[in-house]
């Protein structure tokens, strides 16, 4: 964030008493311009990468599409179909509950790790060494994790066999795969690291001594995680929680391959009309897709003052 | 790594080559430049052999660079990047979306050698004199354009082709006969509540609603004007059983690539879907039993040809032709016949054939030693029969055509919606 940095900079100005001396230096010793270059190459980066891209979405959605072509033009049309259909409103709604599930999941698990890696094991080494451990999944592409999961969970996979020779279930269990279930499954699997990372990072940085005056306050285990360590956490919870909502919400490959193309979300939408030429109609659907989780990210935002906490 | 040298050695070779040629007279450039030339051709799987590509290179001297995508990717670079490659390998119903766009160039059938041995479903629309003509974008009927630069379609054989005319097949419903224990007669079986959860359906619009027309037919719920031609009301009339059918749980999964075909039929998870010919080979070869049923309301067909981009002249182009004339001449046309396909000049492929191998593929006759593919996996023992029979048999029960729709953007987003259901 160029912009801010540069108001930061400003209010550590020097008193005007030196001023005069400085202007005579010449426009690049100006602390202002400095910064106006330091920023350019970013800005360049991101206005080239980020803001042209998304202008071009914006204005692709409102031109119109025939079978092989798409035409300038400005029209509702797109909208008016995106807004006006049930179908959409439902795959919202279904995208949604992907996220909220998955987050829940992935909360409860990425802090539980964290706090095990940043609390309970003391030897730097071992913190190394297990939060490394956490990452080899990663080593192999996400497509590989999420589809080796697939012979896994089928109706003659390992897990239906397995549980039928223990004789916990007398028929194979369907809804393991290319069901909600799997879909949960893969994200969360997928999703986890995110949450650990962050969480674990701010946990690091938790001055131990709060925690030594806690018990010696008399907090139980509990009270001290809950009033001390959680609130301490938050923002780390909170980059966390970005991390995984617009990931699972810009999500199209997961959803399919685990749910059999059965369920849909917004990315399957987008990635559909891609698919048929119907670049305008998937351009509503992203930029509606964006402004969606962008509003989600503003209510997370001003639940939690992230830069004031880092 | 292999790759790499041996394209340094082929590049060292031209270019001695170019060397020779210049140094010698006028006849033997072309036989010399022809090396250098390189064709790239994209196309969908099904006909983006490698064992093409070394062929050509082997008889024609040139060298043809392929790159296999999905129906989709297919259609939206034909449409959209017409300098990207200079062949495409397309569906005729992909043509009738791409041929208006100008983007490639029509083929003056003069040139073709074995214009006159190409089977009549290409030509005329008929595959025997008296044959009738199924629904759906029929190829005759997209495969002919007025002349140089037209983008339009006429119907009579004009002399200038849009697309030369490939590979072909005749689709139906894939099952597992160790699963289902019972005969399979009627397109109406794969909504049968007795398959729940295990039955599938492919998730590419086009070709699925195709699928589920023959299906809503079959049960008697639908009667179509044209299956590959819906009205609205006809698409929505679909729409509503197959929906209905999704949310009661018929379906295990929907299936885009053929690789998850294969995978959902020999795993059990399905044990009847909408299924391409050589997935049920794929099937077969892992020695689980897997048969492409033929059904009583006929078949769901499709084909491909090759069309060449509108930006290819001079000697380029000219060994584009050659190109297509060694394709029809017999060589593909075999290799592709003994994967189950069909070649629009099966006389020619007939002597890149055993006789075994055209009695089963062909004539529909019994096996008499055990059949394999190019590849070298047996596909059927002495005494199989080719499921469906003959080719007259097999093409002659072609319900409909693969096929691209008035109503198409429509047609679009009641899929969308299904898929979404």
């Amino acid at each position: 964030m160029p912009p801010e940095s540069i108001s930061i900079a400003g209010s550590f100005e020097t008193p005007p008493l030196v001023r005069p001396q400085r202007t005579r230096r010449g426009h690049l010793a100006s602390r202002h311009v400095t910064g106006w270059l330091l920023a350019a190459p970013l800005a360049v980066v991101l206005l080239a990468f980020l803001v042209l891209p998304i202008i071009m979405i914006v204005v692709v959605s409102f031109w119109t599409a025939t079978e092989f072509s798409i035409v300038p033009a400005f029209s509702w049309e797109n909208y008016e179909f995106l807004l006006g259909s049930d179908v959409t409103w439902r795959v919202l709604l279904n995208t949604a509950k992907y996220a909220v599930v998955t987050w829940a999941i992935t909360v409860v698990l990425g802090f539980t790790v964290a706090y095990f890696l940043a609390f309970h094991v003391r030897s730097q080494t071992w913190q190394t060494a297990l939060f490394l451990l956490c990452t080899i999944p990663f080593w192999t592409s996400n497509i590989i994790r999420m589809i080796s999961w697939i012979p896994f969970l089928g109706r003659e996979g390992l897990a239906n066999s397995a549980l039928l020779s223990w004789g916990v279930i007398d028929e194979p269990l369907d809804w393991l795969l290319f069901s909600d279930f799997s879909v949960i499954l893969a994200f969360v699997h997928l999703y986890t690291l995110f949450m650990v990372v962050p969480i674990f990072n701010t946990m690091m940085r938790i001055d131990r001594t709060l925690i030594e005056a806690a018990n010696d306050a008399g907090a139980s285990g509990f009270q001290t995680l809950w009033n001390v360590v959680l609130p301490l956490t938050r923002p780390g919870i909170m980059i966390g929680t970005i991390f995984v909502i617009t990931l699972v919400m810009g999500d199209f490959i997961t959803v399919r391959f685990m749910s059999g193309s059965q369920s849909a979300n917004v990315g399957r939408l987008i990635q559909n009309d891609i698919g048929l030429l119907q670049y305008p109609s998937a351009s509503a659907t992203s930029v509606l897709l964006l402004i969606v989780t962008l509003m989600v990210i503003g209510i997370l935002l001003r639940l939690v003052d992230i830069r004031k906490e880092l | 790594m292999t790759k790499m040298r041996y394209s340094r050695r082929s590049l060292l070779k031209t270019g001695a080559a170019a060397l020779a040629a210049s140094a010698l007279p006028a006849p033997m450039i072309w036989a010399q430049e022809i090396k250098d030339i390189t064709l790239r051709q994209f196309g969908t799987g099904v006909s983006n052999l490698n064992e093409v590509a070394q062929k050509v290179k082997e008889d024609l001297g040139f060298t043809l660079e392929m790159t296999a995508l999905d129906s989709d990717a297919v259609t939206q670079r034909a449409a959209t990047q017409p300098d990207s490659f200079d062949i495409a390998d397309i569906e005729y119903w992909i043509a009738k979306k791409v041929w208006p766009t100008g983007n490639l160039q029509a083929m003056d059938t003069s040139k073709i050698a074995n214009y006159d041995k190409i089977v009549g479903i290409f030509r005329n629309g008929k595959l025997t004199p008296d044959s009738t003509i199924a629904q759906g974008t029929a190829p005759h009927t997209v495969g002919f354009t007025s002349g140089p630069g037209g983008t339009d379609f006429v119907a009579e054989e004009s002399g200038w082709m849009t697309l030369i005319p490939t590979i072909y097949n005749a689709d139906t419903l894939g099952i597992r006969p160790d699963l289902i224990g019972r005969p399979i007669e009627s397109w109406a079986e794969l909504l049968n509540p007795e398959f729940k959860g295990k039955a599938s359906l492919l998730d590419i619009s086009s070709i699925g609603i195709m699928d589920a027309a023959m299906v809503c037919e079959a049960m008697g719920e639908i009667q179509y004007g044209d299956k590959g031609n819906m009205t609205t009301d006809e698409i929505d009339r679909t729409m509503a059983i197959m929906t209905e059918a999704k949310r009661a749980g018929q379906f295990r999964s929907f299936w885009k690539t053929f690789d998850e075909s294969v995978n959902l039929m020999s795993s059990g998870e399905v044990v009847i879907q909408s299924m391409w010919s050589p997935a049920i080979t794929a099937v077969k070869s892992r020695g689980i039993p897997c048969v492409y049923q033929p059904l009583k309301e006929g078949y769901r067909s499709w084909g491909g040809g090759i069309g060449l981009s509108s930006s290819l002249d001079g000697m380029a182009l000219d060994a584009a032709y050659e190109y297509i004339n060694w394709y029809l001449s017999g060589w593909v046309g075999g290799f592709l016949m003994r994967q189950g396909y069909y070649s629009a000049v099966p006389e020619t492929s007939k002597t890149f054939m055993t006789a075994n191998e055209w009695g089963y593929w062909f004539e529909g006759k019994q096996a008499v030693e055990p059949i394999t593919n190019p590849f070298g996996d047996v596909l059927a023992q002495a005494g199989e029969v080719r499921d469906g029979g003959s080719f007259e048999e097999r093409m002659g029960k072609v319900a409909c055509w693969n096929s691209v729709m008035d109503e198409n953007q429509y047609m679009v987003r009641k899929w969308n919606e299904f898929i979404a259901a």
